[in-house]
């Protein structure tokens, strides 16, 4: 298993252990433990920030706070950037970065809604929305796995070009989706048991890519790559081929979030998915995503992004205005981080 | 006009009190607007004149405004056969926008229409146009000294929360304890604060009334559903909303839509073709939106005509054209909306 091999100083060991063949037989009983005892730590101190925010909220606002309602709107705001958080935190614990999703997400919802794929109806917009972000991560993918160019550069590039071709698309109008199975998604009545669809998928996302994550090869390859490239070279890994996937996998996350957000706004803006490069990584790394690679949590991510999601919702609810709400927020980041740090450093202490 | 403590504001206190005085009682007569705003209408004095070369320059129509300026400007331009009109590629880059106004001046345009990525920035750039001998109209965002332009064509944010708040005041005055609730516009910006000003200062006139909740989206359609979303839930009963912006509005009505609300009125911002739709078709909560009209480009173009050819405005007394015109925030709703249409943008 992948989790054990992640010490903070993300050294060497990593790679082999990636290996198939002779890890899993002998790791598979004894390491999960301690890896879920580790694992649980850092959950554990998200869950309290978490309910710590519960409290908050509840004590401030507990009409509109606590109800079915809020949760709803909570996990649903929650679920567009979940999507996409879910990609990244594969991108940062393979050691990349992703500066284009918000881009990916802007050209996606924008070319899935102009006429021209609207007259092919509901399909025609899923389709073209997941297209296109395949599209750009695989160019992404490919650009830093075989043009070598470092991702940061290549992502920005992408960033840079895909929000132009939105407007170039666009033309600053705002595209208003006509198509009634899209537009039904995001209303009332398509609740399946009280859950809205959008947050099915998310919650979907989140289980396809934690059992990615953690039960595959493919997982334990992100791990390696990210924990030491050359030593998973060594190890037989093809480093550039993965590289490439996990761009895809980022560029795809991108395409449904898109999709997510053409059901939830009802259009296809240029502007769509503003700062969500920023708010993802913010979620990841509070998570306990490591930005240097080896180490992945998508538990955690989507923690991160709940957090996120219910300070804007508390703050919403107290009518605090946006100059606070950012103070704030950047305050509960860094507060996050160090409590998390402090509890993870006690436990190996 | 009401105290202002903007640079805007300021420019109305150096402004020529007579056509300050004249322009007030213009610009609050809704037909006149109309006229001599709306591409449909005839223009006052269509008689070719003198020929007139005018430079346009603006930023990148990366939104619906932002183009209808620019179809404005040239629909226009175009009605007049005694004007050419010389328009650049739009840029949101100071440099770039700085290159363009200069090779329009060395092309010795007559005159200069300018709509700044940012006022402040392409000041110098105005000011050098009027040393060369062209004047400079100052479209909108406005330049940080009157020395850079002969005069200035914008509109009025803070009239835009005034008269928002005025309608909802018109409907809710007979309702006790009414409650208000305010979808805001980004709040980085200057613009932003005089409209919730101007509303709040509004409201103070009917007592009965609270604003009982304010969030700031950033004129996207994603922010709008965003934003809305929270006040619904924050808010489970009010009276009135109003919304800075038709394009985040579109994103604020399919969150009503989500939550299934319709137990108040809203009341939009900017003049945006599908706030449009909705009211005339009046089967929702969007019953009014207050102007921001892009037809001041129009009326920029006008103005540039008549500076070239050195006559006034006609309509007004004044041998020379204004140094400031505001252009007036006319509440539009289901009784007027058939008129506005032609000018709604996308």
């Amino acid at each position: 298993m992948t989790h054990p091999m992640s010490p903070p100083a993300g050294g060497v060991p990593p790679a082999p252990g990636a290996e198939k063949p002779a890890p899993p037989p002998e790791g598979r009983r004894t390491a999960p433990r301690t890896a879920f005892a580790r694992l649980d730590v850092r959950t554990l101190s998200l869950l309290g920030v978490l309910a710590a925010l519960v409290v908050a909220g509840g004590v401030t606002r507990p009409e509109a706070f606590l109800d079915v309602d809020n949760l709803r709107l909570v996990l649903t705001q929650a679920s567009v950037i979940g999507v996409v958080t879910v990609g990244m935190t594969f991108v940062i614990t393979a050691g990349g970065i992703d500066l284009s999703v918000g881009a990916i997400v802007a050209l996606a919802s924008v070319w899935a809604t102009t006429v021209a794929t609207q007259e092919f109806g509901f399909a025609g917009i899923l389709f073209t929305s997941v297209v296109v972000g395949l599209g750009c991560g695989l160019v992404n993918g490919a650009l830093i796995a075989y043009g070598a160019m470092v991702p940061f550069i290549a992502t920005l590039a992408m960033f840079a070009s895909a929000r132009g071709l939105a407007l170039l698309i666009t033309e600053g109008r705002t595209q208003r989706v006509t198509v009634d199975g899209v537009l039904d998604l995001g209303s009332r009545d398509a609740y399946v048991l009280g859950v809205p669809p959008l947050v099915l998928v998310f919650a979907a996302v989140t289980a396809v890519g934690w059992l990615l994550l953690n039960r595959t090869t493919f997982g334990r390859r992100t791990v390696a790559v990210g924990g030491n490239a050359e030593a998973a070279r060594l190890a037989g890994i093809d480093v550039r081929r993965q590289r490439l996937y996990l761009y895809l996998l980022s560029g795809l996350c991108c395409g449904i979030a898109a999709f997510m957000l053409v059901v939830l706004s009802g259009s296809g803006q240029n502007t769509n998915g503003n700062l969500y490069e920023l708010d993802a990584i913010a979620a990841a790394i509070i998570g306990g995503t490591l930005l240097t690679g080896g180490r992945g949590t998508i538990v955690g991510s989507v923690l991160g992004v709940l957090i996120f999601t219910t300070i804007t919702n508390i703050f919403a609810l107290n009518n605090l205005q946006s100059d606070v709400q950012q103070i704030a927020k950047g305050a509960i980041i860094v507060a996050a981080v160090l409590v998390q740090r402090r509890t993870v450093r006690n436990e190996l202490a | 006009m009401p105290d202002l403590t903007s640079r805007r504001g300021l420019l109305f206190g150096t402004a020529a009190v007579s056509a300050g005085a004249l322009l007030a009682g213009c610009t609050s007569n809704e037909k006149d607007e109309g006229n001599t705003g709306s591409s449909q209408q005839p223009a006052a004095d269509d008689k070719p004149g003198k020929a007139v070369t005018i430079g346009f320059a603006g930023p990148q129509a990366d939104h619906g405004w932002l183009n209808a300026i620019n179809e404005q400007a040239r629909a226009r331009a175009g009605k007049y056969a005694d004007v050419t009109l010389d328009i650049t590629e739009g840029s949101n880059d100071t440099a770039t926008q700085i290159g363009q106004i200069e090779t329009l001046i060395n092309k010795k345009v007559d005159v200069l229409v300018i709509l700044p990525a940012d006022g402040a920035a392409l000041t110098q750039t105005g000011l050098k146009a009027m040393r060369a001998g062209i004047p400079v109209v100052n479209l909108d965002r406005v330049f940080s000294s009157p020395q850079a332009f002969r005069c200035w064509v914008g509109g009025d944010n803070y009239g835009m929360g005034l008269n928002a708040g005025h309608y909802i005041g018109e409907k809710l005055k007979d309702t006790p304890d009414a409650k208000v609730v305010e979808l805001a516009g980004l709040d980085n910006l200057e613009l932003t604060r005089q409209r919730t000003k101007g509303f709040d200062d509004a409201l103070k006139n009917y007592p009965n009334i609270k604003k009982v909740a304010r969030q700031a989206a950033d004129f996207t359609v994603e922010s709008g559903q965003a934003k809305m979303a929270q006040l619904l839930q924050a808010q489970s009963a009010f009276d009135a909303l109003w919304n800075h912006d038709d394009d985040q509005g579109v994103g604020a009505l399919r969150a009503i839509d989500q939550a299934g609300r319709d137990d108040f009125l809203m009341v939009g911002g900017a003049g945006a073709l599908s706030a449009f739709e909705a009211i005339k078709a009046d089967d929702g909560v969007l019953k009014a939106t207050v102007l921001y009209p892009p037809t001041m480009a129009a009326s920029a173009i006008d103005l540039a005509r008549a500076l070239g050819q050195g006559k006034g405005v006609s309509g007004l007394a004044e041998f020379e054209i204004p140094s400031q015109v505001t252009a007036y925030s006319a509440v539009v709703d289901k009784s007027n909306v058939d008129q506005y249409m032609p000018i709604g943008f996308d």
